[in-house]
């Protein structure tokens, strides 16, 4: 179990991360969702032991990540946001080199990267740097798994990867929490936090909040309300100078309207962008969703 | 240990499959080898020389053919009168012509002075100098195997004596130099590149997760390079013996056993350089300026270090080459034994000693 308690780190003086304290329990899936330079990468490099936190502590298992660096090592799988595996390597090679670097063999933990390996095991021979960036990921995952750790950590896996493989990829990930490993993952993706356990939102290195997607967005504090049809671009426009409008964002083909009032009908609303634009919307209440929440905690 | 063999069979993977890093290790010491070797001589051979002859007696065709038969003169054109002299030299097919006084033989006979003009193309003047001392020296050999004997002739002698290198090759000085230029910059170049492209690449990242060590990371890097380099020594010291007929006189096993000495130095040095350097560009730049430049001028290879002034003469003492030059120049070239270098190679193990301990001690066992 993973224990984070105010963990601050700053580059010369400019802070990367805030007072961070979080628990991860055995065999909990946490996600780190936040954008670019939210201090993920800062993050995952402290509890993995690369980097010393300016302030706070941190605890694997109750091992200290600055001083029993060694142990944790051992005991932890990493998988970086680059990826970092040797491209003049064929896909065997680097396999079982990681193996033999933890003391273990391909062999010995086979059942545990069986399912995933298979996949790019037809191209074993195949030099690392020519693989696509999903079987890249593939691969990653495999040498960070050959040594069964007991936690991992995987930094943006999904970043730079196609849609289809970013779906096997946390299907994977579901298995291998489901063999009881613990595992920490970060992404920019916020619809891939409604797959984990529990989620940390992360704005530039403050923690928004912390619970499972489902009471995240159940704590919502707004009624909102999805808008559809007509020009978007100017409705928006014209939303952003209604008095009563707490936030209105777009969502690829809506927008998300949130009101400064609990209690308000939709014809009203309706009414009002037809007074302003002249064009006739179609108003529904709906339920927010992650990003919704983290754009509402980041104001 | 198995995690050490895996570390190492996975270098040898790197350096097999960049055939960059092949032709910079074993192309570029050979190119240079023989380029410095060649090019970069101070001796002549085969020059394209002409001859009026206006004696034609014994006495001038016996001087030419002794000119010939040395080696360094080629009889390329005869000529008849003075008026061919100017265009054949402005032409460029000879570099020099003689002119033999008519009467040689009975002027030498009678008056004991007989004339010889020597004209040079002196557009390369350095060129021009060199040969016409060879000529020179030509001639006087010519008239010291001629008063053999003879009670009353004048005896000239022109004979220089060179200790060690008696026919002033200047491959001799070379070889020594090169090899310890090679080996510096090849051996800690390499070393801190392929430590560099780990940290570019951010497998660095993931070895540090491991739990690898950092001396089996440095031994790891170290051993691979060490067998190249090696054999790359190897390479060059029989690349002298073979093409430019160096002699080896002292004991082979001991250059080699110095050679390797050197070699540890050099790559441990460039593990102390990777340790500083977080690129590839950046490694291979501390490499260039901080070996090539003092191992080239500081070393003694080119200049010799008792002309320098005396604030570089003492810092000529910090650079490895210094040490290792003069540890080769006398294995090789004087011929001497263990006993007169001992002083040098414990240098050479103290600096060793003392780069390895500094990059375990620097190399990070955590991102910055």
């Amino acid at each position: 179990m993973l224990e984070v308690s105010e963990i601050s780190k700053n580059y010369k003086n400019i802070p990367a991360l805030n007072k961070i304290s979080f628990n991860v329990g055995k065999g909990e899936m946490f996600g780190i969702i936040g954008p670019d330079g939210a201090g993920k990468t800062s993050l995952i490099r402290i509890l993995t032991t690369l980097l010393i936190p300016n302030s706070g502590y941190a605890k694997l298992d109750g091992l200290d990540v600055v001083k029993d660096f060694k142990k944790i090592r051992k005991k932890i799988g990493y998988m970086p946001s680059k990826f970092s595996l040797y491209q003049d390597l064929s896909v065997y090679e680097n396999l079982s080199f990681f193996a033999s670097v933890f003391g273990t063999t391909i062999d010995e933990n086979y059942d545990l990267i069986k399912d995933i390996y298979q996949q790019i095991e037809p191209f074993a021979n195949r030099l690392a740097g020519k693989l696509s960036g999903g079987m890249k990921q593939k691969l990653a995952l495999s040498c960070a798994l050959i040594h069964r750790p007991d936690f991992l950590f995987l930094d943006e896996p999904t970043t730079g990867v196609d849609a289809v493989s970013r779906k096997e990829f946390w299907q994977m990930l579901a298995t291998l929490k489901k063999l009881g490993i613990s595992i920490l993952v970060s992404t920019p993706y916020m619809d891939e936090a409604t797959l984990c356990d529990r989620v940390m939102l992360i704005q530039k290195g403050n923690a928004l909040t912390i619970d499972s997607p489902a009471a995240i967005t159940a704590h919502f504090p707004h009624p909102m309300w999805s808008i559809k049809g007509g020009s978007l671009y100017k409705i928006k426009k014209v939303l952003e100078g209604y008095e009563f409008t707490h936030s209105v964002n777009s969502f690829g083909q809506d927008l998300h309207y949130v009101d400064k009032r609990t209690q308000i009908n939709i014809t009203e609303i309706r009414n009002f962008i037809q007074s302003k634009t002249g064009e006739l919307v179609e108003v529904n209440t709906i339920l927010p969703n992650i990003e919704d929440c983290f754009i509402e905690y980041s104001r | 240990m198995k995690k050490l063999r895996a570390f190492i069979r996975k270098e040898f993977y790197h350096i097999g499959r960049d055939v960059r890093t092949l032709i910079v290790m074993f192309g570029i010491p050979i190119i240079q080898v023989l380029l410095f070797g060649y090019v970069l001589t101070n001796e002549i051979k085969d020059v394209n020389i002409a001859v009026l002859d206006l004696a034609k007696d014994n006495e001038s065709e016996k001087l030419i053919n002794k000119l010939v038969s040395s080696g360094y003169f080629q009889l390329s054109e005869s000529i008849a009168s003075y008026d061919e002299v100017d265009e054949l030299l402005k032409s460029g097919r000879v570099k020099e012509v003689l002119i033999i006084e008519s009467g040689f033989a009975a002027k030498l006979e009678r008056d004991k002075l007989a004339h010889i003009r020597i004209i040079a193309d002196a557009s390369d003047p350095n060129n021009a100098n060199m040969i016409v001392n060879y000529t020179k020296g030509v001639i006087a050999g010519f008239l010291t195997e001629m008063n053999a004997g003879s009670a009353n002739a004048q005896a000239i002698s022109m004979k220089p004596k060179m200790l060690f290198n008696p026919e002033m090759k200047g491959v001799y000085m070379f070889i020594p130099g090169i090899l310890t230029l090679i080996l510096m910059l090849i051996s800690a170049m390499i070393t801190s590149i392929s430590i560099a492209r780990e940290k570019e690449l951010g497998t660095m990242e993931v070895l540090l997760v491991s739990p690898l060590n950092p001396i089996q990371i440095i031994i790891g890097k170290i051993l691979p390079y060490l067998v190249l380099s090696f054999f790359n020594a190897f390479l060059i010291i029989l690349l002298g013996i073979f093409v430019f007929e160096i002699p080896v006189l002292g004991s082979f096993v001991l250059l080699m056993a110095e050679s390797l000495l050197f070699i540890i130095l050099a790559l441990s040095i460039g593990i102390f350089i990777s340790t500083v350097a977080k690129s590839q560009q950046v490694a291979i730049m501390i490499s260039l300026v901080a070996l090539m430049l003092p191992t080239i001028l500081l070393s003694g290879f080119i200049f010799p270090i008792d002309n320098m002034p005396l604030v570089l003469q003492r810092v000529s003492n910090i650079i490895p080459a210094k040490w290792f030059i003069i540890i080769i120049k006398n294995v090789m070239i004087k011929g001497t034994g263990f006993e007169y270098i001992w002083k040098e190679t414990l240098i050479l193990v103290a600096m060793c000693f003392f780069f390895i301990a500094v990059s375990v001690k620097k190399f990070k066992i955590r991102l910055e």
